[in-house]
């Protein structure tokens, strides 16, 4: 029963989002308040329906009612609660339905929080992300209904597909869609701006916290994707340029791009038109990564059951979103008059350079992922697009953004000194160059690139660093001063400082474990001694250890160094024999200068005896990784917090010592 | 300018659609491998029996005898081949393979300890001692394994051990729509 309530809760939901589509736009084309104030209780209302029915299904889950076909495809009764529960999105249909819960989410949160907006410019966007919503839902329940059911029900479960039991990958996907699919918010903010006409300062202070929600989530998601990716498929890297990966990629980059020209757009007022765009075309990217997933277009490690008919479908909604909304800004882009005028060496110029090299860098991106397609359409080959080609195009895009990176925040607004900023940071650029200087001279015939990049990074972190402590005089003035002007400062300032310094930080762990990583494969018996990176292992043996719905394989590793032993690691090799198949689990030392990481795959053949094959790596920094991920998270956290952005606060006076606000 | 400017996004989306559209044709298989041999007539080559084996050698002319064969690239070296061969053994003993075979790049004493070992399910094998006739196949690797119909013609091509029942349901319905064409 509750499974039908689910699927009529959807329908419900798409009959409100088409009402919601259509009175709220007519009511503020024709200055009808009450129809566009509708749109605030119709936006509540999908809300609750789309959540009832994502309810519904997680119910379905959680009792494990094998009825319901899309349970019996992805659950099993033997699976711990915690993954009974997340497979609800692990599936094509159950994450469309999540999917289409975050969209209403946004939807219901401008409803809310969106008492500072004009009612007009409410009431539109409200109905743009309706006609989202009708898509999405349509395409849910004509194509792939979550509650279909099956008879006569199975006595048991397939079990979801053990790689994705796991805890990093069952809040991987909600994080994620938050980002990807909490663009569609700023997509309709653009929409309804283009059809009112007008853009200014104003909308673009609108729509920055949302876009920074949307791409705090996209952050943490991806980095948690990638974590997962580090110590659950057991290849020992975190990133591999596959097509799925890169999906995500895109819309963070061009999200970070929007970001930035959101600033101008907002305290200058110029960009507009550009402001605009990327907009659309963030959430554009959004939409054509789950078009990609979910059609079997490109060949990829991660994949759901495709289906053509599906594809299709997807197709023709890109089709209409993203042609509609950029006929629709091709028609009203030129009428927006430009913003104030500014000098080539200002901040302006810095946020515009930022805005060229990640709009650049996201359409190397995406010609590499559809470049298989594109050459196979004409020639018919057939090849793959890997790591090479990004670190040949992508790094190199990126490296002068670092640079700009730490100079941007010191350039003033219109027009700044270039050679005063220099100068105050001569330290920066010293450090830099020696740290490049010290590590070229300790790894000798190590790639030129990865030296460049780590100079960069220190580059980056030690301005940043000096531009803060300048903010608030620290050590120029007493500490109760600095402490002072600390608090004041606004934390979009702060936000700004940490995420940059983030960043920084994540090119240590970037550089330091792609360019030095050392890596060893051996066929281990007992016995078996294998010497890393200082590391001296020794392979025990392995033991079979039962688990709730698989067994394990379990080595043992000694670890010592220099003769002084450290720690036991356990790798293991699960067997998961209801979904038939087997996940590797790495086990890993962790410490700050790097990780020891081993992971191990069964014996190759029967005959081989004992001898299972046993991978053993050191990845320097990579823990800085996600270390630079958090601090980027948590700086948009602190920046989402300003008061300035806060949504629905009631503005506050502008302190008159903070002469310079910047973020 | 900018009224052209502004066009650019939707052309860039409309050709990128194109592509898009043409990619979801059902038939396409983004994840098949292609071979440069499918559908095409076996390389010319000519080897030798392993001394010491008492099945022939293969050469070209024998890969058009009238009836569809299974042609396994092995070798004693590669460790995914004895996983492999015990499925092939069954193959060809109960369901009837026939079963032709390369020994690619191996030391024939080696060979032949192995097919003694593990026991010989093919009904020729061809010598391959220099890789020249596996570079003329255009092998990826070891093993690897072709399906050559009645006319001498390359009609599937597995690389990989075929151990997965997958695997072996494909090579089954490989086999009979080739047998089905050759009227046998």
């Amino acid at each position: 029963m509750i499974p039908e309530l689910g699927q009529f809760a959807l329908a419900l939901a798409l009959a409100l989002a088409l009402v919601q589509s259509l009175v709220p736009m007519a009511g503020a084309a024709r200055g009808n308040l009450l129809w566009m104030r509708s749109a605030q209780s119709t936006a509540l209302g999908q809300l609750l329906f789309v959540g009832f029915g994502f309810g519904a299904l997680m119910w379905a889950f959680v009792v494990s009612d094998f009825t319901v076909r899309n349970v019996a495809e992805n659950s099993n009764s033997l699976k711990p609660m915690i993954f009974k529960v997340a497979a609800t999105w692990g599936s094509h249909e159950g994450s469309l339905l999540l999917w289409t819960l975050i969209l209403t989410l946004f939807g219901a949160g401008v409803a809310v929080f969106g008492s500072n907006i004009p009612h007009a410019l409410r009431a539109r966007t409200l109905s743009v992300q309706a006609w989202i919503s009708v898509g999405f839902l349509s395409f849910m329940l004509f194509t792939s209904n979550p509650f279909e059911r099956i008879l006569p029900p199975p006595l048991d479960g397939n079990d979801l597909n053990p790689l994705l039991q796991d805890i990093g990958l069952a809040i991987h996907p909600p994080l994620l869609y938050v980002g990807y699919v909490g663009f569609s918010i700023v997509f309709s903010f653009a929409v309804a701006a283009l059809i009112e006409g007008r853009v200014d300062a104003a909308w673009a202070r609108w729509v920055r916290p949302w876009t920074l929600a949307a791409w705090m989530s996209l952050t943490a998601g991806i980095a948690l994707g990638s974590w997962w990716a580090y110590y659950e498929l057991g290849w020992g890297g975190w990133w591999f340029w596959d097509p799925v990966e890169n999906v995500s990629f895109m819309p963070w980059l061009l999200g970070t791009a929007l970001l930035h020209s959101a600033i101008v757009t907002e305290k200058r007022g110029a960009f507009k038109s550009w402001t605009i765009l990327l907009a659309i075309l963030t959430f554009s990217l959004s939409l054509l990564g789950t078009f990609i997933v979910r059609s079997g277009l490109l060949t990829s490690v991660h994949a759901f059951a495709v289906d053509p008919e599906r594809g299709v479908y997807i197709l023709g909604l890109l089709g209409v979103s993203i042609g509609g909304s950029l006929t629709l800004y091709a028609v009203r882009a030129p009428a927006m008059e430009g913003g104030g005028l500014f000098a080539p060496v200002s901040r302006e110029g810095g946020l515009l350079i930022n805005n060229l090299l990640l709009a650049v860098a996201t359409g190397t991106v995406l010609f590499g992922t559809l470049y298989p397609l594109f050459l196979e359409a004409v020639t018919g080959d057939k090849i793959s697009v890997g790591p090479p080609f990004y670190n040949a195009s992508f790094v190199p895009i990126m490296l002068p953004l670092v640079f700009v990176m730490g100079l941007g925040p010191l350039l003033t607004w219109k027009r700044a000194d270039l050679k005063g900023v220099l100068q105050r940071l001569w330290l920066a650029l010293a450090l830099a160059a020696l740290a490049a200087l010290v590590i070229w001279y300790l790894v000798t015939g190590g790639p030129a690139l990865a030296v460049l990049a780590f100079g960069l990074g220190i580059w980056l972190f030690v301005a940043t660093a000096q531009d803060w402590a300048a903010r608030i005089k620290l050590f120029r003035a007493p500490l109760s001063e600095s402490l002072r002007r600390a608090r004041n400062l606004p934390r979009a300032s702060h936000g700004m400082s940490l995420a940059h310094l983030g960043l920084a930080v994540c090119i240590f762990g970037f550089v330091g474990s792609s360019a030095w990583k050392e890596d060893v494969i051996v066929f281990a018996e007992p016995g078996t001694r294998v010497q890393v990176a200082g590391y001296d292992l020794e392979f025990q043996g392995v033991e079979q250890v039962p688990g709730p719905n698989y067994t394990a394989s379990r080595g043992t590793l000694a670890v010592s160094r220099d003769g002084e032993f450290l720690q036991y690691l356990y790798p293991e090799r699960r067997n998961y024999p209801v979904a038939r198949s087997q996940t590797t689990e790495s086990a890993i030392r962790h410490t700050l200068g790097g990780d020891l990481y081993a992971s191990m795959a069964e014996p190759a053949a029967a005959t081989a005896g004992n001898a299972w094959t046993l991978r053993v790596l050191f990845e320097p920094l990579v823990n800085f990784i996600w270390l630079g991920s958090f601090m980027l998270v948590l700086g948009g956290a602190l920046s989402l917090s300003d008061r300035r952005l806060r949504v629905g606060a009631p503005r506050r006076a502008r302190a008159p010592e903070m002469a310079q606000p910047a973020e | 300018m900018q009224r052209i400017l502004v066009l650019l996004p939707i052309l860039v989306v409309l050709i990128l659609g194109g592509f898009f559209v043409w990619g979801l044709n059902p038939d396409r298989d983004p994840n098949a491998i292609p071979s440069a041999l499918i559908s095409k007539p076996v390389p010319a080559f000519d080897l030798a029996p392993i001394d010491g084996v008492d099945v022939p050698g293969l050469a070209s002319g024998d890969l058009a005898g009238g009836e569809p064969v299974l042609v396994n690239v092995f070798a004693s070296w590669c460790v995914p081949c004895r996983a492999e061969h015990k499925v092939l053994t069954r193959l060809a003993t109960q369901e009837g393979f026939p079963l032709f075979g390369i020994n690619y790049k191996d030391k024939p004493e080696d060979a032949k300890a192995w097919l003694e070992e593990l026991g010989n399910p093919y009904l020729r094998i061809g010598s391959d001692e220099s890789g020249r006739a596996g570079l003329d196949w255009g092998i990826s690797g070891v093993p690897e394994s072709f399906l050559v119909d009645a006319t001498g013609t390359v009609v599937w091509r597995y690389v990989g051990p075929i151990a997965t029942e997958q695997a072996q349901d494909d090579l089954r319905q490989a086999l009979a729509a080739a047998r089905e064409r050759a009227g046998t």
